[in-house]
Parts: structure tokens; C-alpha cells; sequence
């Protein structure tokens, strides 16, 4: 039961990004993942990129709110990671089936998709975002990612005034609007 | 411009900086402007995707740090590898290519050396026979100037005692009153011949006609005992015969005529020369002067000299040029009514009917 309790208090942790939470769950878990990807001809990069893939996997199910734990935090991270690895492997041309000491794991298919899906999309937002180049990308990161108010922008951009910065900040949204837009509709079928 | 006015209303209106007044009146104008409408729920799922791409490069970032973190502090595998960690890593990545580059590597090996070993040419044998050949030059060598010493020291000590030196050969007739044919050396250095038939008489004989060059030589039966035949079974042959022609040969190369088969291997003789022919037949010293018969029974060739080096190259002095030496005869003695036989009775008998027939002519030609 403790355990159990221990666990949901590391995935509300998880969910509001709790650096503390994140850092417990990372220290449990990235070591048997890392022997996997080794173990089955990876590199300790490629341990780390598929541990965070898996990271951001069980992030994005549990904000979603429809997450309900019914197995443990490790079964679930390997269970992605094995299924994310298995999908690397065969995109490298590299056939084989991954060796594993018989680990227990769940299907975890429907996740990966959805993961794949909101992957693409933030993709695509970042593309957009640096395609901008500068002083939009670091206005618009300012103001909407790290939610600074207009006052505080003007002074550290430079700008003589609120009004302008937020002038500028517009004209920036309106073109990453465009190509945020054009994106979502057109290579995104589903959106 | 106002596009840009009607995009801070819409995302004042959806952040919920407006005022009530204000925001009645937006809410009036979305409710009749279905463009302001569409641009304020357009916008609003922006704003929530820009939410949601913030949060998931925060969380990336804390993942990174998180991650670097706990390297630093020894907590998780590091992604630096050291020492032994590193070679297992390296050995568990390539195990694969470096099995397969092996196998590669060893197959290559191994057919490289098989077409080598194919196609290589056999030096042993060869090499070992000129080995034997050169130590054999050298004993001849040795021996020759074994013989020239022993010759010189004869020489100083004692005057030369000649000794009979028998000369033997084959000859056979071409005239019924006992001219023979034989070769030039068998005779030349005899002061007394002597011929003997297939049933052991022996007559005296003498030179007629040396043509060294030739070599060729008529010899007479000189002797009582010699009954004169009427006619001889084998013809001549006054042309010369084509390759690959069947031969046979008779010849005393011991005490008993001897029976030789074979073929015409080449129409000149050694080194080209004109006046032989080569044929491959077994020949031995004694052998020397016999006749070759074609399939026919006519003779058409002396056998004369066989060469050392090679192992069945035997030449025969061409049948024409007994002919030839006989026509000097005839102009420059009195044997001017020779006939010889230039047709053969032989034709068409098979070997042993044709054999039995000639052997009664052909003769050992002895001499001292």
C-alpha cells in the first residue's frame, strides 16, 4: 500500500513537472533502461533519448487525467522504452528481437501512437518558432512559454515602451500563426 | 494595423484581461461578426497548443538537467564510458560486423588460396629432372676427359695395337645377284663385311659404293655359296612418302631379325634435313642400315640414325636418293645392267604374309 501511495505521489509530482518527482523517478528507473538499449546495440545516447521519449510518454498520460496506474512506474517506463527501441532497431534497417532478462510488460501500442502524434506536432511548433528567427523567437518564447507580462519584455528587449513590444509581439504571433496553421492543416490531416 | 488591434482583443478577451463593459461588447461582436467568431476559437486552441509546446520543452529541459544531474552525482550510468565498460560496449556493437567482416576475410583467404594453388605451376618435377640432367652432363663431361687423359697417357707409353672393332648392321638386297644397301657408316671403317641371312649362312661381301655424305653404301655378296634370286618381293620407292604413313621396319639389332612398327612422323630429318625423313619406330644400334617398308612392301627409306635426346625420333635416309647413288654407280663402273625392283608384289598381303616374305632378303651386315 505505501508503495503504491508512493508511487501516485511521484506521478501528481510527474504531472505538474515537480523536478523532485522527476529526478526519483529518473534515478529508479534509467539504469535498467540503459542496460536494455546496451545490452541490444545502443549507445548510452541512445539510452538517454529513448529513456526521455519514455519520460515524456508517461508525462503526457498522466496530464491527460485519464491515466490510471494499474501497474508500476518501472513496468510502464520499460514497457515504452523496449517498444520505443524495437521501433528505432527496425527504422536503422537492424532486424532483430530485442533480448530482455524477461522483464514483465504491458501493450503499450496506443500510447506510442498518441505520443508519435503530439511529437510531430511539437515538432513542428519548434520548426516554426526558430524558423522566425530573432527578435520573434525570443519574444514569443518570452511572453507565452515563460509567461513574463509585456512591462518586464520591453525593458529586457529594449523596447521604448509596452505598447511597442506588444506591437512587435503581434506581428510576430501573426506569422507563426501562419505557419503554425498551414502546418496543422495541411500535414496534419487529422487537425 | 487592425488586424493586429483585433488579435490583442480576441487574445485580451481570451486571457480575461477585459473589462466587463468591454467584454459584452466582444461577446456582441462574435455573436454577429462569425469571423471574429472563427479567429477567437482559432485562437484559442493556438494559445492552448503554445501551452502545451511550453510545458513539453520545460519538462524536456528538466529531463535534460535531471539527467546530467544525477550523471555528475554518480546516481545513474553515466553516458561517458571508461576502461573496460567502454571496450564490452564497442565489442557488443560491432560483435555482429566484425563476425561477418571475419568470415568475409577468412572465405577470400581461403579461395585466394585455392585458385593460387591451381594455377601455379608445378616447378618441382622439372626442376629436379635438370638437376639429374646437369649432374649427367657433368659425368659425360668427366668422362670424356677420363677417356682423353687415359688416351694421351696410352699415347706416350706404348704404340696402339689396333683391335678388330665389329661393326654391325642391317642391310637388304636390291638386286637379285646380291647388291645390297646399307648405311654409309656400317661399312666404312671395315676392311672385311660379312653378311648373314635370317637362317645363319653368312657370305663375304665388299664395297661397291661409299656416299658418306648419303650415307649410303652398295655392297656385292661376294661369295659361292650365294645363290642369285630371280626376283625380289619389295619395289622402291623412287617418290617420297606423306606423313602419317604406316611404316614397318626389319633389322638385326641382335643375333635374330627383328620386327619394327610405327608411323611417318615428319617428311625432313635432323635439323631439317632434306635428305631423311623422321619416323617413330623402336630403333637400336644394329637397326642401322634396314630397310622402311610402307603398307605396300616398298621400301622407302634407310634407317639411319636415331636421336640420342629425344626418345623415339628415328630418321631414315629417303628411298630416292638410293636411286640417286646408284645412277653414279651405273655411270662410272661396270654394274651399268643394275635393275632394281621398283614394283612391289607385296601390295595388298597382310603384315605377317608381307614379313615372311622380305626376311629372306634383309641381312646383318657385320664387319671388322
Amino acid at each position: 500500500m505505501k508503495v503504491e501511495r508512493n508511487e501516485k505521489a511521484l506521478l501528481q509530482g510527474l504531472a505538474c513537472s515537480d523536478k523532485k518527482a522527476i529526478e526519483a523517478i529518473y534515478r529508479e528507473n534509467y539504469n535498467m533502461i540503459h542496460s536494455l538499449i546496451i545490452n541490444n546495440n545502443g549507445s548510452a545516447d541512445d539510452a538517454r533519448d529513448i529513456f526521455q521519449e519514455a519520460m515524456i510518454v508517461l508525462y503526457e498520460k498522466v496530464r491527460s487525467g485519464s491515466f490510471e496506474l494499474n501497474c508500476m512506474i518501472k513496468t510502464y517506463v520499460y514497457s515504452v522504452s523496449r517498444r520505443l527501441w524495437l521501433k528505432r532497431l527496425q527504422q536503422m534497417n537492424y532486424y532483430s528481437t530485442v533480448s530482455d532478462n524477461l522483464q514483465e510488460t504491458i501493450p503499450v501500442e496506443e500510447e506510442l501512437e498518441e505520443n508519435e502524434r503530439i511529437n510531430n506536432e511539437f515538432q513542428a511548433m519548434d520548426r516554426a518558432i526558430n524558423s522566425l528567427g530573432e527578435p520573434c523567437k525570443s519574444l514569443l518564447e518570452a511572453y507565452y512559454l515563460d509567461k513574463r507580462n509585456m512591462q518586464q519584455i520591453a525593458q529586457s528587449f529594449g523596447y521604448t515602451n509596452a505598447d511597442n513590444a506588444k506591437n512587435q509581439k503581434y506581428k510576430c504571433l501573426v506569422r507563426l500563426k501562419k505557419i503554425f496553421f498551414s502546418h496543422y492543416k495541411n500535414g496534419n490531416g487529422n487537425g | 494595423m487592425d488586424d493586429i488591434k483585433m488579435l490583442d482583443g480576441v487574445e485580451r478577451y481570451i486571457r480575461g484581461e477585459m473589462s466587463p463593459d468591454e467584454r459584452l461588447y466582444f461577446e456582441q461582436l462574435r455573436k454577429t461578426n462569425s469571423e471574429v467568431d472563427q479567429l477567437v476559437v482559432e485562437h484559442t486552441l493556438f494559445l492552448q497548443q503554445m501551452n502545451r509546446f511550453g510545458e513539453w520543452k520545460k519538462f524536456k529541459q528538466a529531463l535534460h538537467e535531471t539527467h546530467t544531474d544525477l550523471a555528475e552525482q554518480g546516481k545513474i550510468n553515466s553516458s561517458k564510458l571508461e576502461g573496460k565498460s567502454k571496450v564490452v560496449y564497442l565489442w557488443k556493437k560491432y560483435r555482429r560486423v566484425t563476425a561477418i567482416a571475419a568470415s568475409i576475410a577468412g572465405l577470400t583467404t581461403l579461395s585466394i588460396l585455392a585458385v593460387e594453388n591451381s594455377l601455379t605451376p608445378r616447378v618441382k618435377d622439372p626442376k629436379v629432372q635438370e638437376l639429374v640432367h646437369t649432374v649427367r652432363v657433368l659425368q659425360k663431361n668427366q668422362k670424356a676427359l677420363d677417356d682423353k687423359i687415359n688416351f694421351v697417357d696410352k699415347k706416350n707409353s706404348q704404340p696402339i695395337i689396333s683391335t678388330p672393332v665389329r661393326y654391325n648392321g642391317t642391310g637388304f638386297l636390291i638386286d637379285g645377284k646380291g647388291l645390297m644397301i646399307t648405311n654409309a657408316h656400317v661399312v666404312k671403317n671395315s676392311r672385311n663385311i660379312f653378311v648373314q641371312n635370317t637362317k645363319g649362312e653368312q657370305f663375304r661381301a665388299f664395297v661397291v659404293k661409299l656416299d658418306v655424305p648419303r650415307d649410303v653404301a652398295i655392297i656385292k655378296i661376294d661369295d659361292d655359296s650365294f645363290k642369285s634370286v630371280s626376283s625380289l618381293p619389295y619395289g622402291i620407292r623412287k617418290t617420297a612418302s606423306e606423313i602419317a604413313e604406316p611404316i614397318f621396319t626389319l633389322g638385326f639389332p641382335r643375333d635374330e631379325i627383328v620386327y619394327g612398327e610405327g608411323y611417318l612422323s615428319a617428311k625432313t630429318g635432323y635439323n631439317g634435313d632434306t635428305l631423311s625423313c623422321q619416323i617413330a619406330v623402336a630403333a637400336n644400334p644394329g637397326n642401322s642400315g634396314g630397310p622402311v617398308f610402307n603398307h605396300n612392301g616398298e621400301v622407302i627409306g634407310i634407317l639411319s640414325a636415331k636421336e640420342t635426346e629425344t626418345e623415339g625420333a628415328v630418321f631414315a635416309v629417303q628411298s630416292k636418293y638410293i636411286y640417286q647413288v646408284l645412277e653414279e654407280l651405273k655411270s662410272s663402273s661396270l654394274y651399268k645392267n643394275v635393275k632394281m625392283p621398283a614394283k612391289s608384289s607385296l601390295s595388298g598381303m597382310d603384315k605377317t604374309q608381307q614379313v615372311k616374305k622380305i626376311q629372306d632378303f634383309v641381312f646383318m651386315v657385320k664387319g671388322d
